[in-house]
Order: C-alpha cells, then sequence, then structure tokens
C-alpha cells in the first residue's frame, strides 16, 4: 500500500527536491550546515557507541547504573527547584519593587555567574569538611570529638545541589528578569483592572508570560548540572556524567562509555521535545508596543528588609562566602605564581573568551537567520541537535572532536596534528559544540519579541532576509546580542576539560592553572587563580546587567 | 563581518601561541602537573637550547590525542603519572623503543621500565598506610589486607576507588591474590570505612590527624609535603602521624610510578631521547626527589632526607605494567564491594 501510494505521488525525485529547496532556501540550508558541523563531533560519540558490551552493562545495571541515575535524578530536582524559586522570587524582588539598594541588589545578584563550579566546590568541602577549619574551629572551642556534634554532611547529593544550584540561579534570574522588564505594563495593568491583587497579577500574567525565559533558565541550570563533573567529583556524588568517565577511563571501554553519554543525550532531547509540546500553540509576543517604567511600589522599611534578605542569600553562598573563603586560602598560602607567568594565563584566558564568544554568538545568530526562514522544519531540527552540545561534558565534546578530527585525517588527509599543536582553531570548535545554545538562547528569544510585523513590513518594501537581518534585526537584537556575547565570555573563562585537551603547545589559561594547583592537592595555590577567573568574569557580567536594565523600551536607553 | 573578526583574532591568538617551526625543540604530552617539574625543563633548555613546548592533560585524553593526530602528531615524548597507561600506549603501537649508553648507564630497576625501552619509569611514590599516633599502636597494622580486619571497623579513610593511585593498588591485589581474594578484601576495607570515601590523599591524613578516622591510604610524597611544608598546621598535622610500609614480610609495598615514553612518530625522535636521558640524569632526578617528594628510579640518586627518615623499604618487584592489566577487572570489583 505504501508501495501505491509512493507512485502515485505527484513528484519523481528531482521535485522533491527542488520543493524542499523552495521551502529551505539557502539561507536555511547554511543554517543546517553550521548546525550540524555543530552536531559532528557529538554524533561521532553515538557511532563510537556502536560496539556493544552486553557483559558490561548487565555488570553496571547489577552494580552502580541504578546509582549514577538515582543521584542524577535527585541532583537535577534540587537544583531545577532551587534555581527555579531563588532566580524567580529575586527577579520579581528587584524587578517590581522599589526599595533602598535595589539597585546594588541587581547586579550583585548576577555575580555568582563569575565563579566556576568547581572552584565553588572546592572551596565549600574543603571549609565544611570534618577536618576543615569550620569543624575544626567548632571542635577546638567546645572540646568536642568526633560523635558529640550533629553537622551537616557537605558531601552529599544535598551539599552538591546547594551549591552547583547557588552559582546556576543567576541564569533563571537575568533571563526572567529580562522577561518582566520586557513585559508591556499594559498586560500588568489590564490584569489588574480585572480585579488581580498585584501577586495574583505575578501569578496569573507576568510569570506565564514569562514562561519561555523560566524554562529557559531552568533549561541551561538543569544542562549544566548534567554536564558537569567537576564540581560533583569533589562531593562524592556519582552522577551519569561521572558514570561516563568511569567506564570510559578505570574500566576502559570507549564503547560503554559513548552509550551512557548517547542516553544521557537522549533524555536532555526527550525533555527539550516534551516542554515544546507542552507549550503547543501558545505564542508570547507583546500585542502592544506601550512601554514605560514599570510602576514599582515603593516598599516600607520592613518590607525592604525581606527584600534585601531574598536577594542577598543566594549571593552570600554563590560569591561572598566562597570569595572570603578563597581570600583567606590566598592570605595563608601565598603564591609561586611570577608576574609573568600571570600576565600570561590572564591575557590567554582573554584571548580565548572573546574570539570564542565572537565566534559562537556570530555562527548563532547565521544559524537563527536561518531557521526563521526555513519552511522545511529540517534547519530548527538541526539546530537542537546543535543545542545538545550544553549538556554534554566538555571532556566528551572534546574526545568527539578528536574522533572525528581523526576520520578527517583518514579520509581528507587533514593535518590534524599541525593544526591542534599550532592554533586555536581546536579549542574555539569546542567552545562553539559546548555554547552555541547559550547565544542561540537568548537571540531566539530576542527575535520572538520583535515579532513577524516589522519583518513583514520591511520585505514588503523590498528588503531581501539578509538586509532585514542586517537594518532591522541587528539593531532591534543589539541588547540580546550582548548578553548572549557575555554570557559566552563568562562561560569560555571557567571552562576546563574542552580547552585542557584541545589547546595548542604552552597555552595554559588562569583555569587551567587552577586545575593544576587543585590537582595537586595545593587549593591554597589554586585560590588566586580561581579568584582572577571571577574577577576577569565580573567585568562582562557587571556590563550585562547594566545592559539589561537600558534595555528595556521605555526606560533610559 | 563577523567572520573576518573572528579569523582575525583566531589567527593572532594562533600566532602568538604558534610553536616556532625549528628543529631545536620538543613537543612534550604531560599528565604531571607540578610546578617543580618547570626548572627541570628550564635547566634542560639552558643547558642545550632545546625549547621544550608542553600540553598537560589527563593521560587517557592524551592517548586519544595522539591516536587522532596519528602521523601528523607533534608529539615527541609522551609522560603520565601512572606507567600503567605508558605501557597501555606501548601496546597500542604509539610508542617506540628507545635505548642508549646513556640511559642503559642509569641502571633503572627491571620493574621500573619497559624491557625494549618502550617506556622509561621517573619516579614513584609509595602507597603507605597513615595513621593517628594517639590511637594506634606502632606495629598493630602491617599490611594491606589488615586494612580488611574487623578490628578497623568505622576506622578506615580512603579517597575515592575511581582514583588511579586505588584502582592502581587494587589491581595490584588482584596480580598478588587473584580475584576473589581482592573482592573479599574490598569488601572489609569498604565495611570499615569510617566515612564515604572523599577528598585527596591530603585530605585523608589531615582526617587521621584530627580523629575522623584511625588509619588511611595516602601516597609518600603528600606525607613529605606536610612534614616539609612552610605552614605551621601542616607541620602539626604531620606530627600527630606515623607511617607504616605495607607488606614488608612479604611482596613488598605497593608503588605508583611515574614515566616517559618516546613517541613512535615523533618528529624531534633526537631530541626526545635527549630530554628522556636528561629525566634520568642524577640533576633531574635530584629535582624530582627535593622538589616534588618522589622516589627516583635512578638508584644513585637518595631520596629526599625527610622521605629518608620515614623508613627504607621494600617495593613490589612486579612490572607496572603486570598490574596495569588488571584495572577494568579492578573496577569491576570495586563497583561489586562499593568502594566509590
Amino acid at each position: 500500500m505504501a508501495m501505491a501510494t509512493d507512485a502515485t505521488s505527484p513528484g519523481s525525485p528531482a521535485v522533491s527536491v527542488r520543493r524542499l529547496w523552495s521551502r529551505i532556501g539557502p539561507t536555511g540550508l547554511l543554517a543546517v550546515i553550521l548546525a550540524l558541523a555543530i552536531a559532528l563531533p557529538i554524533l561521532a560519540v553515538f557511532v563510537q557507541s556502536a560496539g556493544v558490551s552486553t557483559d558490561l552493562w548487565s555488570h553496571m545495571a547489577r552494580t552502580v547504573l541504578p546509582g549514577y541515575i538515582v543521584n542524577t535524578l535527585v541532583l537535577l530536582g534540587i537544583v531545577g527547584v532551587v534555581t527555579l524559586v531563588t532566580g524567580v522570587a529575586c527577579a520579581w524582588t528587584v524587578t517590581m519593587h522599589d526599595f533602598r539598594g535595589r539597585g546594588v541588589l541587581q547586579w550583585l545578584l548576577l555575580l555568582p555567574l563569575a565563579m566556576p563550579a568547581y572552584v565553588l566546590a572546592y572551596t565549600y568541602t574543603d571549609f565544611l569538611q570534618f577536618a576543615g577549619p569550620l569543624q575544626s574551629a567548632l571542635r577546638a572551642a567546645f572540646g568536642w570529638r568526633r560523635g558529640d556534634y550533629w553537622f551537616p554532611e557537605i558531601h552529599t547529593a544535598w551539599g552538591a545541589g546547594l551549591v552547583l544550584s547557588s552559582v546556576l540561579y543567576p541564569y533563571v534570574y537575568v533571563l526572567t528578569r529580562a522577561a518582566f522588564l520586557e513585559q508591556s505594563v499594559c498586560v500588568l495593568e489590564a490584569g489588574r483592572t480585572l480585579g488581580c491583587t498585584a501577586f495574583g497579577a505575578f501569578r496569573r500574567v507576568a510569570l506565564p508570560l514569562a514562561r519561555p525565559a523560566l524554562v529557559a533558565g531552568v533549561g541551561y541550570a538543569l544542562m549544566e548540572t548534567l554536564a558537569d563533573f567537576g564540581a560533583v567529583r569533589y562531593f562524592g556524588i556519582d552522577t551519569f556524567t561521572v558514570g561516563i568517565y568511569r567506564t570510559w577511563f578505570a574500566l576502559g571501554d570507549p564503547a560503554a562509555a559513548a552509550q551512557l553519554a548517547s542516553v544521557l543525550l537522549l533524555v536532555v532531547l526527550a525533555l527539550v521535545a516534551l516542554e515544546r509540546l507542552s507549550r503547543g500553540r501558545m505564542r508570547f509576543h507583546q500585542t502592544t508596543s506601550r512601554y514605560r517604567a514599570l510602576p514599582a511600589p515603593r516598599l516600607s522599611p520592613g518590607g525592604t528588609v525581606v527584600a534585601w534578605i531574598v536577594c542577598l542569600t543566594p549571593v552570600l553562598f554563590g560569591f561572598l562566602l566562597p570569595a572570603a573563603i578563597l581570600i583567606r586560602m590566598i592570605l595563608r598560602g601565598g603564591t609561586e605564581l611570577t608576574l609573568a607567568r600571570f600576565t600570561d594565563l590572564t591575557v590567554n584566558t582573554f584571548i580565548l573568551g572573546a574570539a570564542g564568544a565572537l565566534l559562537v554568538v556570530g555562527i548563532a545568530l547565521l544559524v537563527i537567520h536561518g531557521v526563521r526562514h526555513d519552511r522545511s522544519g529540517l534547519a530548527g531540527g538541526a539546530a537542537k541537535l546543535a543545542s545538545l552540545g550544553y549538556a554534554t561534558p566538555g571532556t566528551v565534546i572534546a574526545v568527539g572532536i578528536l574522533i572525528a578530527a581523526g576520520l578527517m585525517r583518514d579520509w581528507a588527509g587533514w593535518p590534524v596534528g599541525a593544526i591542534l599543536g599550532t592554533t586555536i582553531a581546536g579549542i574555539l570548535y569546542g567552545y562553539l559544540i559546548r555554547f552555541f545554545v547559550v547565544a542561540y538562547g537568548p537571540l531566539e528569544s530576542g527575535f520572538a519579541k520583535i515579532g513577524p510585523n516589522l519583518e513583514g513590513a520591511a520585505r514588503s518594501l523590498g528588503h531581501t532576509p539578509w538586509q532585514v537581518l542586517r537594518r532591522v534585526h541587528l539593531p532591534l537584537l543589539r541588547p540580546s546580542l550582548l548578553s548572549a556575547a557575555m554570557l559566552v565570555f563568562v562561560d569560555i573563562t571557567k571552562e576546563l576539560p574542552a580547552t585542557m585537551i584541545l589547546r595548542p603547545f604552552n597555552v595554559d589559561t588562569l583555569a587551567i592553572e587552577a586545575f593544576r594547583m587543585a590537582s595537586t592537592e595545593r587549593l591554597d595555590d589554586a585560590a588566586l587563580p580561581a579568584l582572577v577567573i571571577v574577577l576577569v568574569g565580573l567585568l562582562p557580567v557587571i556590563y550585562l546587567s547594566r545592559s539589561i536594565a537600558a534595555a528595556r523600551p521605555g526606560h533610559r536607553g | 563581518m563577523f567572520i573576518s573578526k573572528i579569523a582575525g583574532l583566531a589567527f593572532a591568538a594562533g600566532a602568538l601561541t604558534a610553536v616556532s617551526v625549528q628543529a631545536q625543540e620538543v613537543n612534550v604530552y604531560n599528565s604531571r602537573h607540578y610546578n617543580t617539574d618547570r626548572v627541570i625543563y628550564e635547566t634542560f633548555t639552558k643547558s642545550t637550547g632545546i625549547k621544550v613546548n608542553i600540553i598537560e592533560g589527563n593521560h587517557d585524553e592524551l592517548i586519544q590525542r595522539l591516536k587522532s593526530e596519528g602521523a601528523s602528531s607533534p608529539a615527541d615524548l609522551f609522560i603520565t603519572v601512572d606507567a600503567g597507561r605508558l605501557a597501555a600506549a606501548a601496546k597500542e603501537g604509539l610508542l617506540a623503543p628507545v635505548t642508549s649508553p646513556a640511559l642503559e648507564a642509569v641502571k633503572v630497576p627491571a620493574n621500573l621500565r619497559d624491557p625494549d625501552g618502550a617506556w622509561w619509569g621517573l619516579s614513584s611514590r609509595a602507597r603507605i598506610i597513615v595513621y593517628a599516633l594517639d590511637r594506634v599502636k606502632p606495629g598493630a597494622i602491617t599490611t594491606y589486607e589488615d586494612l580488611a580486619k574487623p578490628e578497623w571497623k568505622h576506622r578506615v579513610l580512603t579517597r575515592s576507588g575511581t582514583h588511579p593511585y586505588s584502582l592502581a593498588l587494587t589491581a595490584s591485589m588482584i596480580e598478588a591474590k587473584g580475584d576473589e581474594a581482592t573482592e573479599e578484601w574490598v569488601k572489609g576495607l569498604v565495611a570499615n570505612l569510617a566515612r564515604p570515601p572523599q577528598g585527596g590523599d591530603t585530605d585523608q591524613i589531615k582526617a587521621v590527624a584530627v580523629g575522623e578516622g584511625d588509619v588511611a591510604l595516602a601516597n609518600t610524597y603528600y606525607v613529605g609535603k606536610l612534614i616539609t611544608s612552610a605552614k605551621q598546621e601542616d607541620r602539626e598535622v604531620a606530627a600527630k602521624i606515623g607511617v607504616v610500609f605495607p607488606n614488608q614480610s612479604d611482596r613488598g609495598t605497593h608503588v605508583n610510578l611515574s614515566g616517559a615514553g618516546v613517541v613512535k612518530t615523533a618528529p624531534h625522535p633526537e631530541n626526545a631521547r635527549k630530554l628522556l636521558e636528561y629525566l634520568l640524569s642524577p640533576e633531574a632526578q635530584r629535582q624530582f626527589a627535593d622538589g616534588n617528594m618522589e622516589y627516583p628510579v635512578n638508584p644513585a640518586v637518595a631520596p629526599h632526607p625527610e622521605l629518608t627518615k620515614l623508613g627504607s623499604f621494600k617495593p613490589a618487584a612486579v612490572n607496572a605494567a603486570a598490574f596495569a592489566a588488571h584495572t577494568p577487572q579492578a573496577m569491576r570489583i570495586m563497583d561489586r564491594a562499593g568502594w566509590k
């Protein structure tokens, strides 16, 4: 029967290719090619997983696999709930209320973005463990011994979840705050005139309208959690990603490790699809362009105190406390770092961050432009595939690149060794794969807010899609482009595993230096490079904060 | 516009960091992360004029990079903290056997090198048992096997079982006693843990000093670093612990061996050999010993005096490559027994 329908269908292959071409167009095709190039090393991991080792799987199913799954789910649950509640509460507090210190809190809340999760992990585990300074001081002060007192154990899923949340909530905060700021005051006022209380308008109007931002923010946090290896290792929590490393390196089975990685990626794909499905036909454009400064009620002194407590708590745990512990380590330890090496590390970190941010944002812009003009759905699907990189552990990406590069060497005779050994092409490719969605997300929501009307008008006035992009979209997208670039820059300054393995000779970054010291158990010496990573990341973070506030239509711009 | 900017920046960055194309250099893939090693490379460059270019990374990832780069790999010398990985790389045909009168003259013990010279040990660290001086009598524990005895219930501290040091110890146990006995041992050890495995070797030593447990596994050089630390609190920790070199009356103490091998496709094989010879020379070996508190493989060089004070010991005579083959089996046993 299938044959019969095929035979009677109007198109020969040539016709259907032509029809596909008319739907996808040159911009769409470019997007598909770019997105597939990003997905290639991830696909290489799937290919690698072909060899089946059933014996090893049954061993893992009987021993460690249930633990990997449970730990990962518990961690995701904690991070999901904590980042959502913290991010939304803080965004609502600083956006919709006026109180003393609001301006300071607005950017203080972003500081944890600059703090690498693995740095937070080792500062907290070192500080809070039994032999650490805090418990030692307590024992000395009260004459306690082991078992005399209760102290929360940091080496648990709760410890790891809370610590990860305290650096990941800014993703929810940034995107939710931007969403609140971009909501036309009209919809909120309409809600109020229909009888909503202020909180009711928040719950029933603002929050549902901000849904894409909430989902994107929590999605980032969860994907970072899935990809994390550096931090969970310090907590001794065996997650799926730890399992991938174990299987690969200790059990010596790359195929089984790639299978585990594939399962991880399929779960992420399923989650992404599920969210899209549940969103259904909902759209989130603003129906009016009437904007003015949001009406922020002035808080009472009591309200101000509550607002400060709400907003300062995450900053305390995600930035102030760990920064203080790092400074304490530096003061205790001193450092062997010479000024020349220190400068070298900082300059390398900057160059990689800047080059990576430009590349990733540029490519993401080309892809999303293509996706918007593609009517075949292919480009959108390819972009989804390319987004998987963010949930993929850096080492898996790096090794995926190496496998793909090996294939290019065999087939096309590429001098892979010379390229990796002397240029930063390999690292930049790694960043592109890992952080593509970090740029793509803000651009996507930026485009969504512009809506189709402007483009329609420009096209009817005779602009080509490329001219629309350059003359209409780019100026309107400027804030989104900058946010995307800043986020990618900060992520790159913190990135470790892909940089480590894909770099050319003699190129060290601050993150690598911090890792070298920490891995040889010289935590005090790791503190200085770690703190400088934070400082390097701080500049774009502060800039980001200013640009979000300024980007609101109706605010001073 | 974007593209040209990116290309410009990438090029600029590439040019900044590019390895100059000249013969007087040697390219090293290195999984040792010690600052003290830098002195060795700098001294080598000063005396030979050969520039040392380095990429540091995890040994398994570096092996993957070597494989992907194939004949176009710039790597000349591969240095690791785990000779077992060198043996694995040699087995995959990534390393070329190298020897010379200078290398042979060092008289590296047979168990610390490949018989053909595919890899050479550089330095070793002994896996010792650290105990609390105030709670454990000297002689109460003398072997790795003792750690699994019921009397040590809730008193034993270790780092993660996934760490190469733990894996290598279990693999050496398989080599010495077979699968079943090893599984019993790991089960006993896990049952005796004072807390779930966590932290590094230094964390275990500190935990013994403050009473979280009474005995712990650690490497000698971490003990040595605490003893010679500039920090008062580190020396106080060291003063509270004693050390045992396990299994002196039978197979000897397990050692973790760091080593190096010349890459088969090395573009500068002569320079790689020269660097290898230098790494085994008394001058560089002294730096491994004094700078990083490791035991030199060159018998002509004595360990750091503080390590000598810990006592001389009999290391296990088995070749590092022999138990490296047991690593996957060791991981399975540890998975079953729950050494996380």
